[in-house]
């Protein structure tokens, strides 16, 4: 019972990395495509203001996610560890290109270092969650070996990893198009707003596509999988294609009020599409299952410990959210009053 | 970074590449976490001292500084994450075993870095837009989220230091007391090292910026009280540290003997034993040391007969290796801690004296030297901590060579090195070209030359 509660705690921790900082990762696809310096200047611009603020905070989640991973699940944590080192290492490294090369060029104001950076924060961004998705495809289909203690690339790299990895990278372009819809919006920007409801909608019918075709592959590839994601899982699968569906076509018909909320519920669905279809196992095709995590001592404090968190970090965040909405926070330079 | 690569290179093994790469990647980020710990503080007194005296340069400067720290915040908080995913890439034989064990103290760590990044982010980029205190107080949570987190931090080296709060049975991890494993007998004196380290590294880091500048004739209010600030804030805290290390050496001498004797080079348990000033150990003799009689056993129990146990009460495999490192590395961080308090007191009698801030190029040379030092001592604390504790990891229960990833780490030791010397370059490189760009904006009332009155501190002076 705990450890379930845990494992939902985990899981929801896993959703606000994926729908906030899935998004940054996005952001940054978005600025690998904007064009040159010329054509991009504007979309860049406001994808910079737009995650300036917030990307640090959205990261820590990834943090959190990991201590929750190794504290409530210690064996399954060092199995994943183990086997998926190669992605998680070139994830590790992008993580810190990316949010190192974001921080520098906010501050550079030469023009070739800019061009750099910014390459640098936009290839990161992209390669990242790619990485990322090919780690999780894999647990899910259960390639990850219970007692792995080395590299197993068998793990990471099935066709099922390869095309959870590229629908990692279309969730996160797909919301991070959806936000900077709202982003223009809330700045008056129609001509912005009509360039990045382009990019959700074509990122948007991409991602649902991979999502299908990784559907169907696993009915093949993973039938465990297939008949938990189609059963227990359904309804949640249903959620998610009905959100995609309708965030299409708000953004078809340009009724964008609420298209955040219906584009983050369909993501959200997803991941939790996955927690269900795959409990009670940690490691699906092996016996680890939630209740051979921590001893119950320490699943408790982690649960006190989730309290405390939901207590203080929600309403920081609020705030943090609310700020930034209300334009108060600007990384423009201006001197004190 | 490479003082702690290079000196983890000097103990070989199967997990030497593991150690060296957990060594670089903590040594080059223990820096970046003393300023996320501690600058938030200093920033805002500077603001406070801003606001309650109406004095511009002050406020202007906690801007800035502010500026400064969101970049290397977000440096820190990139590579605070490679360290999170080293805890499983390096050393899954540790996470599997105990995991369970310290990962609470970690949790809230987490929770304490998200307030940290979340209230930086409105602290820093809510300037011109918040009105005066209302932007002040959103910052005081960062500076207690920083000493929150640190001591989560802290109290798991603590941990892995003095293990306790769980058994093991049969080879099996139970009754876990996941408080008495957060609140550890080390603890309490390693969280109060490493916070008031934190805070002198980052007091005299930022003023040796300012040091810098005013040996090169930069002689004017904004860089006396960029010195002021932040000098004053360490200077007050650096006695407490001597204290506080001197307690915790003495605690490391009764719970981790091993640890000591290395630290002390004490070969045999006895009575009456020296202490070496420096010096080198081969073969059994030291070399090159000030060796004072009877002065180790004085320093642990106050009295020459003090008896204090030596390496070889424990098999050899069970010994640290480097023991001349670990001597020198703590010799060094006691000496430059011994230094910077003379200096620190120089600061406080010349200011109880006369009001003002010391005025000889000598001071301000030292000053410059001052958070270098500062860095460098406790870079050497950590080797100090760290290597001593070898051969365990989880000291008496679990040995590093069994904690180690099977997965060759090289080719991500190698990218990381590449990559963290970019970062630490280009972070350098960023902040010179800020300082630069901010030099040329200024108007000479802040920038020009000015009376003797300038230097006195700015929460004298008034408006």
């Amino acid at each position: 019972m705990i450890a379930t509660v845990v494992g939902c705690v985990l899981l929801a921790v896993i959703t606000a990395y994926a729908t906030f900082g899935g998004a940054d990762f996005g952001a940054g696809f978005w600025n690998l495509l904007a064009g040159g310096d010329v054509a991009g200047q504007r979309p860049r611009k406001l994808i910079e203001d737009s995650i300036t603020p917030v990307w640090e905070s959205n990261h820590v989640w990834l943090i959190f996610a990991l201590v929750l991973f190794w504290t409530g699940y210690p064996k399954a944590f060092s199995a994943v560890m183990s086997a998926d080192a190669v992605p998680l290492w070139l994830a590790a490294l992008g993580i810190v290109l990316r949010g190192a090369a974001f921080a520098f060029s906010k501050e550079t104001l030469g023009l070739g270092g800019r061009r750099a950076l910014g390459a640098t924060f936009a290839l990161s961004s992209v390669l990242t969650p790619f990485f990322m998705g090919c780690v999780v495809g894999g647990i899910a289909t259960g390639a990850v070996q219970a007692d792995a203690t080395s590299s197993d690339p068998a793990s990471w790299t099935s066709a099922t990893s390869i095309l959870c990895g590229i629908l990692f990278v279309g969730a996160c372009a797909y919301l991070a198009a959806v936000y900077l819809v709202w982003e223009a919006g809330r700045r008056h920007d129609l001509e912005l707003q009509t360039y990045f409801v382009h990019r959700a909608q074509v990122a948007g019918t991409a991602t649902g596509l991979v999502s299908v075709a990784t559907l169907v592959h696993l009915r093949d590839a993973n039938g465990l999988l297939f008949d938990r994601l189609t059963g227990r899982a359904l309804p949640l699968v249903i959620l998610a294609g009905v959100c995609g569906v309708l965030a299409l076509g708000m953004l078809i018909t340009r009724r964008l009020r609420g298209l955040r909320e219906v584009a983050w519920l369909g993501v959200a669905a997803v991941v939790w599409g996955w927690g269900i279809a795959q409990y009670p196992t940690m490691l699906p095709g092996t016996s680890l299952t939630i209740s051979n995590g921590a001893p119950t001592a320490t699943l408790d404090t982690l649960v006190v410990l989730a309290v405390f968190a939901f207590v203080v970090v929600t309403p920081s965040f609020l705030l943090l959210f609310w700020l930034h909405g209300r334009q108060l926070l600007t990384s423009d330079e201006s001197e004190p009053t | 970074m490479s003082v702690a690569g290079s000196a983890l290179l000097t103990a070989s093994g199967g997990d030497a590449p593991a150690r060296v790469q957990m060594g670089a990647t903590l040594g080059f980020h223990i820096i970046l976490a003393c300023i996320g710990i501690a600058m938030p503080t200093i920033v805002l007194l500077a603001e406070y001292i801003g606001l309650k005296r109406h004095n511009s340069v002050a406020l202007l400067l906690a801007q800035r500084w502010s500026r400064a720290l969101g970049v290397l915040v977000a440096v820190g908080t990139v590579t605070g994450t490679v360290l999170s995913f080293e805890m499983g890439l390096l050393w899954p034989g540790l996470m599997r075993e105990y995991g369970a064990v310290l990962g609470m103290p970690f949790g809230f760590e987490g929770v304490f870095f998200l307030l940290e990044a979340v209230f930086t982010a409105i602290y820093i980029y809510g300037w011109g837009r918040l009105s005066g205190w209302k932007h002040f107080w959103t910052g005081v949570p960062i500076a207690v989220s920083g000493i929150g987190g640190a001591m989560s931090v802290v109290a798991v080296n603590a941990w892995m230091n003095q293990p306790e709060g769980f058994q093991v049975v049969n080879g099996q991890v139970t009754q876990i007391e996941p408080w008495q494993v957060f609140f550890n007998h080390a603890s309490a004196y390693e969280t109060p090292h490493m916070i008031l380290a934190a805070y002198m590294v980052s007091g005299f880091l930022a003023a040796s910026i300012y040091a810098a500048g005013i040996l090169r004739g930069r002689r004017d209010r904004y860089h006396f009280t960029g010195f002021a600030i932040p000098f004053a804030v360490a200077a007050v805290l650096t006695p407490v540290q001597l204290i506080v290390g001197d307690t915790a050496a003495r605690a490391v001498a009764a719970d981790q003997p091993t640890k000591f004797a290395a630290i002390e080079y004490v070969e045999t348990t006895g009575t009456h034993v020296p202490e070496y000033l420096g010096g080198i150990y081969v073969n059994g003799h030291v070399y090159g040391a000030l060796r004072i009689p009877s002065m180790d056993s004085l320093l642990v129990g106050f009295s020459p007969g003090t008896k204090v146990i030596g390496w070889e009460s424990v098999p050899a495999e069970l010994r640290p290796p480097a023991v001349t490192l670990l001597h020198l590395c703590f010799d060094a961080m006691v000496g430059i801690g011994s230094l910077l308090l003379l200096l620190a007191l120089w600061f406080l009698v010349a200011y109880w004296r006369r009001r003002t801030l010391p005025n000889t190029r000598l001071f301000w040379r030292l000053g410059l030297l001052g958070g270098p030092a500062a860095v460098l001592a406790m870079e050497c604390g950590w080797i100090v901590t760290e290597i001593g504790r070898q051969p365990w990891v989880v000291y008496g229960y679990l040995k590093t060579a069994d904690a180690v990833t099977a997965n060759n780490v090289t080719p991500a030791l190698t990218a990381i090195v590449i990559v963290y010397a970019g970062l630490g370059i280009g972070a350098i490189m960023l902040l010179r070209a800020m300082s630069r760009r901010w030099r040329a904006a200024d108007s000479p009332d802040i920038r020009g030359p000015v009376a003797e009155r300038a230097l006195q501190p700015v929460w004298r002076r008034r408006r």
